[in-house]
């Protein structure tokens, strides 16, 4: 007997939930499709919150704990909201050696803002990359989704006062 | 089904094919100390008291998921294996706050019991004195996050036997912890049938009736087995 | 497809390619293309189309001297131009039309860098675009998926491989033929062929670099898997931190599908193949096998004890092949070329050859392929050009947070699995992060247990609280505070938490500590407030 089981509906009529629902639909509302499913939400939203983890929760049937529970497990998905700039320094093997550690410093000295916190203005937040496999370009760095190789602490404090100024994101 | 032999401790033992180590040396009266195991839950293998040496494998095998083989020869408590569950435990008391003399659970602790039986009376490690806390929402039970060991078994006894999956665990490393829902008090959890299961599981004092003080929680969790049973039967 | 069609269509793109009088590669690998590789494309192509398109301007993949890039080359590699900017586009143009190369741009490329080097895997890359599946099969590509089809039983295949003497290339160097042996005896109506991208040791990008450049012979290295162990479904599991290599194997397994190199009924057989992405999030515990499947389940990274393995009890409970992404790339050429024709490069025990990403206080800093059996010395001094800066050679550490440091002493080391493990290091899956005279060791096996506490998953004790508290030891050693009774206790949990450790992540996390202590304890004694006087000899 086929059941036709309900669909949880959306939280709002935001239309980035559509694209959320598309990525569920394409592994049949499959548990397995919890990983992907929090992949569009942190892409569309920039960050997952509880109503979004209650609605992939439900449309997969999967637990709520469980739902949490994936989403602190990996490092890529963020429950909080990130900062209109963001700066993400590599701290792998390669960028350790040639100094990521003294950008942290350096940024963290002129911002006040330390690795995985967002300024209290909500216009900056600080991130650390296991290796960007950049490592030819050490120490890296990504401001705002771009590339910046081969940093030195003024360069990428200059850079980022630059980001800040122009306030566009 | 097939009986297999093997020994254990150099004594020649016969044994149930897919028999854990664990279940017989239980069987034999030969004692390997556990912590995240559980008659009737699943076996995680997490808590690595129970790891055995085997002849011919490589390193340490859990004997609570290891599953016996003709002509097995195991060795249950070398010196090396005492030295490792002492540290083991050693790792466990400094990661969470133990006081053992304000604890619910005195006197009746898994975590307890095991410093004795090892021989952990001291520690070289420094305290952790992790900040943690409690969550008293729950009319009935309580959860003390100081007492936590991350054995699981509220998560799996929640999950296989009453079927809630209220219980999981967020983050990971050093920083994980257990959670009700959405990292929600438990008090608010809309899953939870307040049943007690994970209560009555705990190895320590981190879950707890309310109600109780010092050395007065006395858990049991024979129930597990039982109801395992019962619902395998329904089946 | 049918199996004629593959040659005619490699024969028109080759007279396509025949027609145009030079051929412009403007590297598209992440590294270059963080330096305005694009842009550059994009103005060389303008060049091109001022001239009339007697000239393709392709992206090709990674040329191997990331710290030279961008590059380009002209014509396969007869020219190599580095450190180009979008200004030189017509200069190159230029050059090209006068036959003679920009001087101040060449890098020359018959130094040891390029002449020591033995590319079979990367034998593609800096050639073809990545971004063509025409391109792909213009140089011979899926003749190799072909010929295991329509010339061989699985058996032959599965032999061929075990012949060959490969193993894998994620870091432990299982025998890649007794893996595909093991998961084609299961008796299973469904099983599958995982392939594991999600290279997370911080140093290491050869495995980005070859779904970068090369992604097809993933996917046909993978479809031969398939069919020598019987199963029809396929996954790719990349790290997101990799948008580049994901958005080109997406690209290639939509164009394979359209040509019916996967999919139903491939070259006219009744084998049916097919593979679909699946995206890591960000734990490097997803390496570890069983940590991976339960990633694609769409649960916790967490690992579970073996056995069973995999092969076994894999993927939904179902018999499942797991090989890391060179393993898989190494496949079409053994096929094709012979095992006999494989062992012969390398050693008797490891054959083949193997990428090193060489990163750190290093000349050439890049990708590199080498025969197994080169010596360490070798790779820093030739290809890599060895220290810049006037300063020693210290220490190389190979195999990232699993792996150890090699001190000097050891140059000569032939670079294969046995030696490197007896070494106290291991092959790794390819990171090669060079240390000069100013390094510290103690803040080096610190860097790295920081690395494995926070990638620990938690799930068992000794590695989630022994990271924890020997990356504190390490920092109170650091300090200056420690006693020699702490860096006793750091040794004892060094060798519990190797010994007892549920999964590799755990048991391999003391190596740098254990390694540097092998070569450089008296830099960790020095430190100590007890610090022993230095004996008089």
């Amino acid at each position: 007997m086929a059941v036709k089981s309900l669909r949880a509906a959306p939280p709002s009529d935001d239309k980035r939930w559509l694209l959320v629902n598309a990525a569920m639909r394409r592994y049949g509302y499959q548990p397995d499709a919890l990983i992907e499913a929090l992949h569009t939400v942190q892409e569309s939203f920039g960050y997952i919150d509880p109503q979004a983890l209650r609605f992939v929760a439900d449309s997969l049937n999967v637990p709520l704990s469980h739902a949490y529970g994936v989403a602190t497990f990996y490092h890529f998905f963020s429950l909080k909201k990130l900062g209109r700039h963001s700066c993400v320094i590599c701290t792998g093997t390669a960028c350790y050696i040639k100094g990521s550690g003294e950008l942290l410093h350096a940024i963290e000295e002129k911002f006040g803002v330390a690795d995985g916190e967002t300024s209290d203005d909500g216009e900056l937040s600080i991130l650390t990359a296991r290796c960007l496999g950049a490592c030819g370009l050490a120490p890296a760095a990504v401001l705002d989704s771009e590339v910046m190789p081969k940093q030195t602490a003024e360069e990428i404090v200059t850079l980022i006062e630059e980001a800040l100024r122009n306030g566009k994101s | 089904m097939s009986v297999k032999t093997l020994k254990m401790d150099g004594k020649d033992l016969s044994a149930r094919e897919g028999d854990t180590i664990l279940q017989v040396a239980e069987e034999n009266n030969i004692y390997i100390p556990t912590l995240c195991h559980l008659d009737g839950l699943a076996d995680v293998g997490a808590c690595r008291l129970c790891v055995v040496e085997i002849k011919g494998r490589r390193g340490f095998q859990p004997a609570c998921s290891t599953v016996i083989e003709e002509g097995m020869e195991v060795v249950t408590n070398s010196e090396t294996l005492q030295k490792y569950r002492r540290l083991i435990l050693e790792l466990l008391f400094v990661e969470g706050n133990h006081v053992c003399a304000v604890c619910v659970s005195n006197r009746h602790c898994d975590l307890q019991d095991l410093a004795v039986k090892v021989g952990m009376n001291y520690t070289r490690l420094a305290y952790r004195a992790p900040v943690r806390d409690m969550d008293l929402s729950h009319e009935r039970f309580g959860f003390d996050g100081n007492r936590c060991v991350l054995c699981t078994r509220c998560v799996r006894v929640c999950d296989e036997i009453e079927g809630a999956h209220t219980w999981d665990v967020r983050g990971r490393g050093i920083e994980a912890s257990v959670i009700t829902d959405l990292d929600q008090p438990w008090g608010e959890s809309l899953t939870c049938t307040s049943c007690g299961k994970c209560v009555q599981v705990c190895p320590t004092g981190a879950l707890f009736q309310k109600g109780k003080s010092a050395a007065e929680m006395v858990k049991q969790a024979t129930f597990v087995t039982y109801l395992k049973s019962m619902r395998e039967s329904k089946k | 497809m049918e199996s004629h069609e593959l040659d005619e269509l490699a024969a028109r793109e080759r007279t396509r390619q025949g027609d145009y009088h030079h051929q412009i590669g403007v590297c598209v690998g992440s590294g270059c293309a963080s330096s305005r590789s694009p842009q550059i494309r994009a103005a060389l192509e303008a060049e091109a189309k001022k001239h009339g398109h007697a000239c393709r301007v392709k992206g090709v993949g990674c040329m191997g001297l990331c710290g030279a890039g961008p590059m380009v080359s002209v014509d396969d590699d007869e020219v190599l131009y580095q450190h180009v900017s979008e200004s030189d586009a017509t200069r190159i143009y230029a050059g090209l039309e006068k036959g003679e190369p920009v001087e101040d741009l060449v890098i020359a490329n018959d130094t040891p860098f390029f002449t020591k080097q033995v590319r079979v895997v990367r034998r593609n890359a800096g050639k073809i675009d990545p971004d063509r599946i025409e391109d792909y099969i213009a140089e011979g590509g899926y003749s190799a998926l072909r010929k295991a089809l329509t010339e061989m039983t699985p058996e032959e295949v599965i032999d061929e491989v075990r012949t060959s003497g490969l193993r894998g290339r994620g870091g432990a160097g299982y025998p890649t033929g007794l893996k595909w042996s093991t998961v084609s005896k299961m008796k299973s109506p469904q099983k599958y062929v995982i392939c594991n991208g999600d290279e997370g040791d911080p140093g290491a990008f050869m495995d980005r670099s070859v779904m970068e450049s090369d992604p097809h012979l993933i996917l046909e290295g993978m479809a031969i898997a398939g069919y020598a162990i019987g199963a029809t479904q396929g996954y790719i599991y990349v790290r997101a931190e990799y948008p580049l290599a994901i958005e080109r194997l997406k690209n290639a397994i939509k164009q394979a599908r359209k040509y019916e190199l996967l999919g139903e009924n491939i070259f006219g057989t009744d084998f049916d193949f097919s593979i679909e992405i699946r995206l890591g999030a960000g734990a490097f515990v997803c390496g570890e096998e069983t940590a991976l499947i339960a990633s694609i389940e769409g649960k916790r990274g967490s690992p579970r004890p073996r056995p069973p393995y995999p092969a076994e009890s894999g993927l939904w409970g179902k018999p499942t092949l797991i090989n890391n992404v060179e393993t898989f790339a190494n496949i079409t050429a053994i096929i094709e070329k012979g095992s006999a024709w494989f062992s012969s490069i390398g050693t008797e025990k490891s054959t083949g050859t193997k990428i090193f990403a060489l990163s750190g206080k290093i000349t050439n800093i890049g990708l590199i392929e080498v025969p197994m059996g080169i010596s360490l010395g070798e790779i820093i001094y030739d290809i890599g050009g060895g220290i810049p800066d006037g300063h020693e050679f210290k220490a190389v550490q190979t195999g990232g947070p699993s792996g150890g440091c090699i001190p000097a002493v050891h140059l000569e080391v032939s670079v294969d699995y046995e030696s490197l493990k007896a070494l106290g290091s291991i092959m790794g899956s390819g990171g090669m992060i060079v240390m000069d005279d100013t390094a510290s060791m103690v803040e080096v096996a610190h860097y790295f247990m920081e690395f494995s506490k926070s990638e620990s998953c938690g799930k068992c004790i000794p590695c989630r609280v022994g990271t924890a508290q020997m990356y504190d030891l390490l920092a109170l050693i650091i300090s200056g505070e420690a006693t020699s009774a702490d860096l006793q206790l750091l040794e004892d949990l060094c060798e519990m938490v190797r010994d007892t450790s549920l999964c590799g992540l755990g048991q391999s996390a003391p190596n740098p500590v254990l390694s540097t202590l092998r070569y450089f304890r008296e830099e960790y004694e020095a430190l100590l407030v007890d610090a022993k006087p230095v004996e008089a000899k």
